[in-house]
């Protein structure tokens, strides 16, 4: 572990705070300006030069507006709520990197002649090296995360229960289901990469994907050394999208129920619930339910950056110039990019996909997905346990695929909408009586 | 009547194959649908700097109508007035000076005022008007600072004739009492 500088962390803490929600506040134009587009509309284009300037509107509206606290609400976890689902969801974001990272150097052998010495001096290279991390050499990373994943809910589980409103309470339990659920496939589907990597930490994670190290792979290597030959600067392992697309479409999935966004946005569900568990909820305690759900979105886009698209690493675009600062300010700009690029394809999924009854939800996690993510882990294990290459993991995966849609497609109705006998009207009947209650 | 059992058809639903069942190939199209609006060209007016064209059927505020000479078409026949689902047309009558009466005109309105906060916008007036002076534009955005801004009288409403025909948007579109070929909207331009 590193020697923290009390200064230079609390610089960072205010400007990955400040940046992610300036992000935050983007993406919510972002999210207003590609909702217009889809719809053949221009978007909101007031508030400045093609209304850029439109999120610092909508947060001094929210400033300004009458805080309406209702009698009915009971005060201490209503006050709380907003506060416990910001916190959580910041928090997280401590353990996520957003440029470059170097992991901690492993300890040498002890067996070596100046065995202490060597393991202080890159100990002391190390903590000098700074790195785009707020907490750096944190060895249960993403664990940490999903820690806080699940603490999430609480926020969600106090707003609905305090404001003493059905419409809150209703959205609130649908919430808790939905989260709990899908915490097991998206812990499920990232097990086969920590097994795979040997680490929770996601600077390892990144280093695996994206530097040359450890025993080249059976089959990939001589491909890995061509590559090279050409001058594509890539890791000794390639991005694990390669290795585990399933595992990448369930983590997806299971990010998008998590941060309750469309197509999963039952708790919100304008349609059914008003505004779900923050009906009750205005002014500023509004817009900070709002923004956790973007939060969310940025934890999660950077996460899935990080763990299957190769974290800071481009073909070789990051090693570009040899200059530290510039290759620095390089890979916190592909970081960055890529994590923004993931926003936006949840946007346009969020316009393209309908969305789920609450029980296509529910069959969705249980029989699809939590499936499909522990047989993914079982073939991870195999690979592991025999050495084999890790290009059979893509196969397995595409076969796993196409077998659950197989399955699907053989069975009665599909998974995520199983068919029930329909009683056909019987002969007699005159046209047009209904026939419920016979 | 009902339904005969005969003329019911049940329908099943279509039963999902295996490209569907895989759920990424219909992502894939649905994608690619949004992607194309994305791009697509935008159907938005921006109204205050761009102002839509109204159809000459539109209706909108009054004016009314002057003759060959530049006087007040309207003979004071109270048809309109009493044709007003909502009552919002108030004439006045007064004999007519002296030299009208010789092109056949025994009266005229001394004051002819509409309220148009009242009015419903039917556009009956102008069908029950015998001489066609009454009409309804195409402006379509009425503001005033008060209520008795919004009350109409006869100078405003003949104001309003003036600027709306050399403005050319709304030519003169009754004749002989019928409704021309002008008050239809024109054929879809393509």
């Amino acid at each position: 572990m590193p020697n923290f500088d009390i200064t230079i962390t609390a610089i960072v803490i205010v400007g990955l705070i400040g940046g992610i929600l300036g992000v935050c506040g983007y993406l919510t134009l972002g999210e207003r300006k590609i909702s217009a587009w889809i719809q053949d509309r221009v978007g909101p284009n007031r508030v400045g030069p093609g209304g850029l300037l439109q999120p610092l509107a909508d947060g001094g509206k929210f400033f300004l507006k009458e805080e309406v606290i209702p009698d009915h609400v009971d005060r201490v976890f209503y006050l709380l709520a907003p506060a416990v689902a910001v916190g959580t969801a910041l928090l997280a974001l401590a353990i996520v990197p957003f440029g470059s990272t170097t992991p901690a150097p492993e300890p040498v052998a002890i067996t070596t002649p100046d065995a202490v010495a060597t393991f202080d001096a890159q100990q002391k290279a190390y903590a000098e090296s700074f790195n785009f991390v707020l907490a750096p050499g944190l060895d249960i990373g993403v664990l940490y995360i999903f820690a806080l994943g699940s603490l999430a809910v609480y926020g969600a589980i106090l707003a609905g229960w305090s404001a003493n409103n059905k419409y809150s309470l209703l959205g609130s339990l649908r919430s808790s289901a939905q989260i709990v659920s899908y915490e097991i496939p998206l812990g499920l589907s990232v097990l086969g990469v920590f097994i795979l990597v040997g680490s929770l930490n996601p600077e390892k994670i990144i280093a695996w994907q994206a530097t040359p190290g450890g025993t080249p792979d059976p089959v990939l290597g001589s491909v890995t050394a061509w590559l090279r030959g050409i001058g594509l600067a890539v890791g000794n392992n390639w991005w694990l999208v390669l290795f585990q697309p399933l595992a990448l479409l369930l983590f997806l999935a299971s990010s998008y129920a998590e941060s309750s966004r469309l197509p999963f946005d039952l708790p919100e569900a304008e349609q059914e619930l008003i505004g779900g568990y923050h009906t009750e909820y205005s002014s500023l305690k509004l817009g900070l339910m709002l923004l956790t759900e973007y939060i969310h979105l940025v934890a999660s886009s950077f996460m899935v950056a990080v763990l299957f698209l190769g974290g800071w690493s481009l073909f070789g675009l990051e090693s570009i110039s040899s200059n530290a600062i510039v290759a620095a300010v390089l890979k916190l700009l592909i970081l960055c990019g890529k994590m923004v690029g993931l926003c936006v394809f949840a946007q346009l999924v969020r316009w393209t996909i309908p969305r789920f009854r609450f029980d296509q939800l529910m069959n969705l996690a249980w029989k699809v997905m939590i499936p499909l993510a522990l047989l993914n882990l079982l073939a991870v294990i195999f690979v592991k346990q025999f050495g084999w290459s890790l290009i059979v993991l893509t196969g397995v995966n595409a076969l796993l695929f196409f077998g659950a849609g197989v399955l699907g497609a053989r069975s009665r109705g599909t998974i995520t909408n199983p068919k029930r006998a329909v009683k056909k009207m019987p002969p007699g009947l005159p046209a047009g009586v209904t026939y419920a209650g016979r | 009547m009902p339904i005969a059992e005969s003329e019911v058809t049940w329908v099943e639903e279509a039963k999902l194959g295996l490209w569907e069942q895989l759920y990424i190939p219909a992502l894939i199209d649905g994608l690619k649908t949004t992607l194309s609006h994305m791009v697509s060209r935008k159907v938005t007016e921006q109204y205050p700097e761009q102002e839509p064209t109204m159809p000459l059927n539109y209706r909108g505020v009054h004016r009314l109508n002057r003759d060959a000479n530049g006087r007040v078409k309207c003979v004071a026949c109270y048809m309109c007035a009493t044709a007003c689902p909502a009552h919002c047309i108030d004439i006045v009558a007064a004999p007519a000076p002296a030299e009208w009466q010789k092109d056949g005109r025994e009266k005229y309105p001394e004051t002819f005022v509409i309220d148009e906060l009242r009015c419903i916008y039917c556009g009956m007036c102008e069908e029950a008007c015998p001489v066609d002076a009454i009409e309804l534009t195409t402006l379509y955005d009425l503001t005033g600072f008060s209520r008795e801004q919004m009350v109409f009288d006869k100078e405003k409403l003949l104001s309003v004739f003036d600027t709306t025909t050399q403005a050319g948007t709304d030519p003169v579109r009754t004749q002989a009492g019928k409704l021309s070929v002008a008050s239809e909207s024109p054929p879809e331009q393509k």
